[in-house]
């Protein structure tokens, strides 16, 4: 059985090792500050013990008042996982970290969010659309496109 | 004097017949021997994410039917699992054995597929590929059986599956389960050994497992590069943990051994079947639910062993009818992830079999 490690126990390791990186967290997951994804992420793939060789899906969310990109890491070896999110809260501007660093499946799926979010991601080393066509208006799974 | 060579490039697809769908690979090439490789996808892309939010949870099922449309069932199974999870409703006993045994019998019709549409592409021209239909029919009727479709089946339900199985049902499954071994040896006599398989399949397209693991790959294609990793094992879900069965896994992680895994997948799909046939409980097959479903304010993310990868449903709830947001962790649009890496320094020829031996289905790559 996959275990579901507890996010706030890692938030607490977390804020101990970069702290202020940490916006709140309950027992299922934790939101972290964008600027410290990348760090925060590095952390919990190499750290003997986390190891979250593997990042099973990403996805973002619209919430009007922000953008929250959610990341669902697992880790094969150990077999356990964790659910790690961060939030953008410029609409018109909303950028956050690439993984594809750490994580190379991370790729097409950061592309699609960008492609229907809107949402870019830093570091990426080929961000463009995916499903749509370059020049689509607008980005279609935001909640205020109609 | 040496001759000037200049890079060449290439488009394969979008309509191409080993491209199986709409998928276009923009190929640049040296000679023969691929040296770029860039993927365009999105021709048959639809929106489901953004339609679903527009339906209610339960309309939303058949949109599942149409992602990968060679295993319905198995995506229906992932999408009700989620929802379930979100309401917090429970299935009765029956009807999670028939929901087994419908995910495994796709399990066996999709690999048919995958299989067959594979060795066309090494250049067994049609010959292989209908031996599978053939089998992949008897499927295909057992199916039409609980359901009346056979391809989109819209058969689970929240808190259920829509129809109990008809008395005829369980000895065609009966006849089935003991024919199909046989079948499975023959396709073994045939390709298994076959030379021409083996000098075209065994060390191409190699994926080392420390990179199937970082690009995310799943299902056969990461099991064929040597990681023992399925959710039916490492995350049992439904029934699983009562059944016993093995996970196949490659040595290498060539175009062989994505192909040797689909076919012992098959022989342990066939295994689970008869012992849920022996232990299926009588009952109800489905839990009074709300007509008009609306889950607790939160969020979830379920997952299945599908037969291409790990299909994952991410749903978050507003406490409406409707899913506030509804992703779908689409298995092969990731695994088409590794599909650069493995193919650059190989033969035209050879990339065609490489594409093939991932086995895709475009309609969820694109959604």
């Amino acid at each position: 059985m996959t275990v579901a490690l507890s996010a706030k126990e890692i938030a607490t390791k977390l804020e101990g090792q970069f702290p202020g990186s940490i916006i709140e967290s309950n027992q299922n997951n934790l939101v972290v500050k964008s600027e410290s994804l990348l760090e925060v992420a590095t952390f919990l793939k190499t750290t003997p013990g986390l190891d979250f060789d593997y990042l099973t899906s990403i996805t973002a969310v619209d919430y009007y008042d922000y953008f929250e990109v959610v990341y669902h890491l697992t880790s094969i070896k150990h077999n356990h996982s964790l659910v790690v999110k961060t939030r953008c809260y410029d609409r018109d501007n909303p950028s956050v970290p690439s993984v594809v660093s750490l994580w190379r499946g991370a790729d097409f799926q950061e592309r699609e969010i960008y492609d229907l979010m809107g949402i870019s991601f830093d570091g990426h080393p080929n961000l463009k659309r995916i499903f749509l066509w370059e020049g689509f208006q607008g980005h279609p799974l935001r909640k205020d496109y109609l | 004097m040496a001759i000037k060579t200049e890079p060449f490039v290439i488009n394969i697809g979008p309509v191409h017949p080993s491209t199986h769908g709409v998928f276009r690979m923009r190929a640049t090439l040296d000679g023969e021997v691929v040296i770029d490789l860039e993927l365009v996808i999105g021709y048959l892309h639809r929106g489901i994410e953004k339609l679903a939010e527009g339906r209610t949870y339960t309309q939303n099922i058949p949109f599942t039917d149409r992602l990968d449309y060679l295993a319905s069932m198995s995506n229906n199974l992932a999408y009700v699992m989620a929802v379930e999870k979100l309401a917090g409703i429970s299935v009765p006993e029956r009807a999670e054995y028939l929901r087994v045994i419908m995910a495994e019998l796709q399990r066996i019709a999709s690999h048919l597929i995958g299989v067959g549409a594979f060795l066309n592409d090494c250049g067994a021209f049609m010959t292989p590929f209908l031996y599978m239909f053939r089998e992949r029919e008897k499927i295909l009727d057992l199916f039409e059986m609980v359901c009346g479709q056979r391809l989109t089946y819209n058969y689970m339900r929240i808190g259920g599956v829509s129809h109990d199985i008809p008395e005829e049902f369980l000895p065609a499954l009966d006849k089935f389960v003991r024919q199909m071994p046989g079948f499975i040896d023959e396709y073994d006599q045939l390709l298994a050994e076959n030379e021409i398989l083996l000098a075209r399949a065994k060390g191409v397209g190699i994926l080392p497992k420390e990179l199937a693991i970082n690009i995310s790959a799943s299902g056969p294609v990461l099991r064929g590069s040597s990681v023992k990793w399925d959710i039916r094992k490492a995350d049992p879900y439904s029934v699983y943990d009562r059944f016993q069965f093995d996970i196949p896994i490659g040595s290498v992680g060539d175009c062989y051994d994505r192909y040797w895994v689909k076919i012992q997948e098959m022989r342990q799909s066939v295994r689970i079947i008869k012992q849920a046939m022996e232990q299926l409980p009588s009952g109800e097959v489905l839990t009074e639910v709300p007509h008009l479903l609306h889950p607790p304010v939160g969020e979830v993310y379920g997952h299945i062993e599908a037969p291409k990868g790990e299909l994952g449903f991410y749903l978050v709830s507003d406490n409406s009818v409707a899913p506030y947001r509804f992703h779908v962790r689409a298995p092969t649009l990731i695994n088409l992830t590794a599909l650069r890496d493995m193919m650059i320094g190989w033969k035209v020829a050879d990339a065609i079999i490489i594409f093939g031996s991932i086995d895709i289905c475009l309609a969820e790559v694109d959604r």
